[in-house]
């Protein structure tokens, strides 16, 4: 079974926004929410790197930790996904994610969140699947088209990668070897937990102590 | 009686209590309130611009288009023709 995964490339992003006018268009997102954002670190600079950020639909997701309705499921697939007839639009999830991707349309009297909106891997969501329904809430379901994210598809550089994660993770350890350089894949850690990307095991042994502790 | 009654009376108290110290389950992750979903591979009504090369209902066929679609789409390293 494919486990879905996201890769941004940050030798080869170039802050287009491809990806982020891909996805607008192709689900139709309302005015003020941005599902995918490209993030530049040392905008302006020598070196300067920019990645493409969205849900990155984590392995031991936190918005599904928090969330007090319990809005969140996980498809088959690894996609993080959420009922949007049973948010409240509380924000818990916001606050949670450690890459903002939960996202809140700010129509409404008085600045009212109203339903959250991320991200959903171009999977729709828990309405028949390519049904009028299903678009309105939750955009296009590619992948019940047998497609790929827009956002992924339409990348010019191919900087960011969709798909089952042992492809994309082939794909950029390939690339990785052919240039000699640039293996850090960021987000990849914190979101699926991966030694290899520098994420350190949680585990009781590797938490340090406390200061001022006996032990 | 003013025995039988004090009895019944101290029982309701421990059953009220016992009740009050009762509580819903809190642990996080709990299942899930949303609705079920169907499986991608089952496809779309939408079948006009469902992606020809897989045979819809068929898990195996589906991961294998994306597979294939994920080759040809994005790694430039390795050309492979589209089927």
């Amino acid at each position: 079974m494919a486990r879905m995964k996201f890769i941004c490339d940050a030798e080869r992003c170039i802050e287009c926004n491809g990806c982020v006018t891909a996805c607008k268009n192709e689900h139709e997102v309302p005015w003020g929410v941005n599902r995918r954002r490209v993030v530049t670190l040392n905008d302006g600079l020598p070196g300067e790197k920019s990645i493409s950020v969205a849900c990155m639909h984590c392995s031991d997701a936190p918005c599904m930790a928090v969330c007090p309705v319990n809005c969140f499921y996980r498809t088959d697939e690894g996609v993080v996904l959420h009922d949007k007839d049973v948010c409240i639009g509380c924000g818990y999830c916001s606050y949670a994610c450690p890459f903002g991707a939960p996202q809140f349309p700010g129509q409404g009297a008085f600045g009212v969140r109203g339903k959250m909106d991320k991200c959903t891997f171009c999977a729709g969501g828990p309405e028949a699947n390519g049904s009028e329904a299903e678009f309105e809430k939750y955009g296009r379901n590619r992948l019940a088209e047998g497609k790929l994210p827009a956002c992924a598809e339409m990348c010019s550089t191919k900087a960011l990668l969709a798909g089952d994660g042992d492809v994309v993770a082939d794909i950029l350890r390939n690339r990785v070897v052919q240039r000699g350089k640039g293996a850090e894949v960021w987000g990849w850690g914190t979101a699926y937990g991966s030694r290899q990307a520098g994420q350190p095991v949680a585990t009781p042994a590797a938490v340090p102590a406390k200061e001022g502790s006996t032990s | 009686m003013i025995a039988r009654l004090c009895m019944g009376f101290v029982a309701l108290v421990v059953a009220l209590g016992l009740t009050g110290c009762g509580e819903r389950p809190q642990s996080l992750g709990g299942p899930s309130a949303a609705k079920r979903d169907a499986a991608p591979h089952t496809g779309g009504s939408a079948s006009a611009f469902t992606q020809s090369g897989w045979k819809v209902g068929d898990a195996n066929s589906w991961a294998q288009q994306l597979k294939a679609r994920a080759q040809y789409g994005q790694n430039d390293h390795q050309r492979v023709v589209k089927p």
